[in-house]
């Protein structure tokens, strides 16, 4: 059902890493990410795996959780496979078969890159499955506040952001109960031609539409009854609090990194 | 043989998340051709989630529904033409109108079901006439009618499929008290004239005790009882304890016996409390 998607993925349990700033998580995985793309040689990656794995055992989420987090991206992996594979050529021709060439360096590259992607995706994904969306934002905001001295709506940006968020396990409800009378009065969404099909949404999105500038009314009109006028001046329930965890998780992957440049550079 | 029946069913949502609930747990129910069934529990009992299994918008997670003795998830079995036979109308409907008019929408279910212009047009009246919406309702646009009359379109909706079961999910939520007794009302009425089932869930003891034959009871996924609503207050104690308050007159009857004025029955509507009590002070034997 459309319940299970749950965007942002929030996988809530009691570890570590949920309690680290999420200020942090999100400079960590920016490193991760940087130095997952360092270079050319293994060592970037084994430090990329060894990241992921350590991280995953800290904050216990599942490792069947990861690859859930992977699976969507099959196809995408698949394809990038494929063309690494053979449009790439260089080093040793392993296979050959009328134009088509199997090299050593396809091969490398290709297994590279798709190694790559899997560690990208269940490295980000475990920030988002470690963090709720709302403190994702609060993060956000707090890491983009020296902006705000270029006169960048850095907070209002984050509200929409945040009230976006909200509103999506909301909204995703709402077109399941809408789907479900709709179905309950026969509404057939699942046979037909194209046209049919796109037909049949009519009856979900009408109702959905009608009830989201509902909703955004009265969000709205709640808002200002309660004063609110945008960042000046706002205090906040859940204060960013940073600690000695976050100084040494961030201090182990900077670490980490600095070993990836080095190798890097003396092994070349 | 019962027209819809529930054995051993089962529904358990988001399973294998940290979220996993059993939102209906083993339930075994009977419904009879015909009968006015109310349903009441608290929220989180289940209610809803049993009502969607009852007409094949949820598949159960183990057990079975059968409909006609026919189990409505045998392979090849036609859900759609279920749920065309077991109507459900959900909790504030209201919010599922998207026609131009209210007459298009009333149309949509019959439309879908294959219905000629002619037969499709009767129902629109028969049902918009059934629920009490003036004829000049019919060609306004639904967002233009205030909250009841839009509640009472989306019943009309409904019931213009002329289900053999009809199942209203809290059909008088967030109405007013005067707009809550015309829906119930018309509900008794539709109910008598078509002779049809009705399954009317609610968490008000007030509103279901007045109209229905039989009261099914759930707490906490299971079914506490399933029985007129007599023997069901009969228990009240028990159903205090549940949390579910009983109907006002209920209360006052049962405040009186503790006070030593007995009488031979359970109370739960007003008339018949009154001619009780009217009787006791007269000293004769109650009419009814």
């Amino acid at each position: 059902m459309l319940k299970d998607i749950t965007l942002g993925q929030y996988f809530p349990m009691d570890s570590v890493v949920h309690r680290m700033d999420a200020r942090y998580k999100i400079i960590i995985t920016m490193v991760f990410l940087v130095m997952l793309f360092w270079g050319q040689h293994l060592t970037s990656l084994l430090a990329g795996l060894l990241f992921v794995a350590v991280a995953m055992i800290c904050s216990k989420i599942p490792p069947k959780m990861l690859l859930k987090s992977i699976k969507p991206i099959v196809p995408v992996l698949v394809i990038t496979g494929v063309l690494n594979l053979f449009l790439l050529s260089g080093g040793k021709v392993l296979w050959e078969w009328k134009f088509i060439k199997l090299t050593e360096q396809g091969v490398q590259t290709s297994v590279f890159m798709l190694v790559r992607i899997c560690l990208l995706i269940a490295g980000t994904s475990l920030l988002t499955y470690t963090t709720s969306p709302i403190v994702l934002t609060d993060a956000i905001e707090s890491l983009l506040s020296p902006l705000k001295k270029l006169k960048m709506p850095v907070h209002e940006l984050a509200m929409m952001m945040t009230i976006a968020l909200r509103f999506i396990p909301t909204l995703i409800e709402e077109t399941d109960k809408i789907m479900a009378a709709q179905k309950a009065r026969g509404a057939d969404m699942e046979s037909g031609s194209l046209i049919q099909r796109a037909q049949a949404l009519v009856p979900i999105l009408i109702p959905l539409f009608v009830s989201a500038f509902r909703r955004a009314e009265e969000l709205a009109l709640a808002m200002e009854c309660r004063c609110y006028h945008g960042g000046e001046g706002r205090t906040r329930l859940r204060q960013l609090k940073s600690g000695l965890r976050d100084y040494v998780a961030l201090g182990l992957t900077l670490l980490l990194f600095a070993a990836v440049i080095t190798l890097n550079t003396v092994l070349h | 043989m019962p027209i819809l029946e529930a054995k051993d069913l089962t529904y358990t949502y988001s399973i294998g998340s940290p979220f996993e609930k059993t939102a209906v747990d083993h339930i075994n129910l009977q419904i009879e051709q015909g009968e006015f069934v109310g349903i009441i529990g608290h929220t989180g009992s289940g209610k809803s989630t049993l009502m969607q299994m009852m007409n094949g918008l949820l598949k159960p997670t183990s057990g079975t529904v059968l409909l006609d003795g026919k189990d409505i998830w045998e392979k090849g079995a036609d859900r759609r033409a279920v749920r065309f036979q077991v109507g459900l109308v959900f909790q504030y409907p209201e919010y599922q109108l998207f026609e131009e008019t209210v007459y298009k929408d009333i149309a949509f279910g019959p439309k879908n079901m294959g219905l000629d212009e002619k037969e499709i047009d009767r129902r629109v009246r028969e049902t918009a006439e059934a629920v009490g919406l003036r004829e000049e309702l019919l060609e306004k646009a639904p967002y233009a009618l205030s909250g009841g009359q839009k509640r009472r379109v989306a019943i009309a909706g409904v019931m213009a499929m002329e289900p053999r079961v009809l199942i209203l999910d809290e059909p008088t939520a967030g109405l007013d008290p005067k707009g809550r007794t015309k829906i119930l009302s018309q509900l008794r009425e539709y109910h008598k004239r078509t002779g049809c089932t009705v399954m009317l869930v609610s968490h008000s003891m007030e509103d279901v005790a007045k109209y229905v034959s039989k009261l099914l009871v759930l707490s906490h996924a299971k079914v506490v009882c399933y029985d007129t609503p007599a023997n069901v207050f009969a228990r009240g104690d028990e159903l205090e304890q549940m949390g579910l308050a009983l109907p006002q007159i209920t209360r006052v009857f049962r405040l009186l016996r503790e006070r030593g004025i007995t009488f031979p029955e359970e109370v739960y509507t007003v008339p018949f409390g009154a001619e009780l009590l009217r009787a006791k002070l007269e000293g004769r034997a109650p009419q009814c």
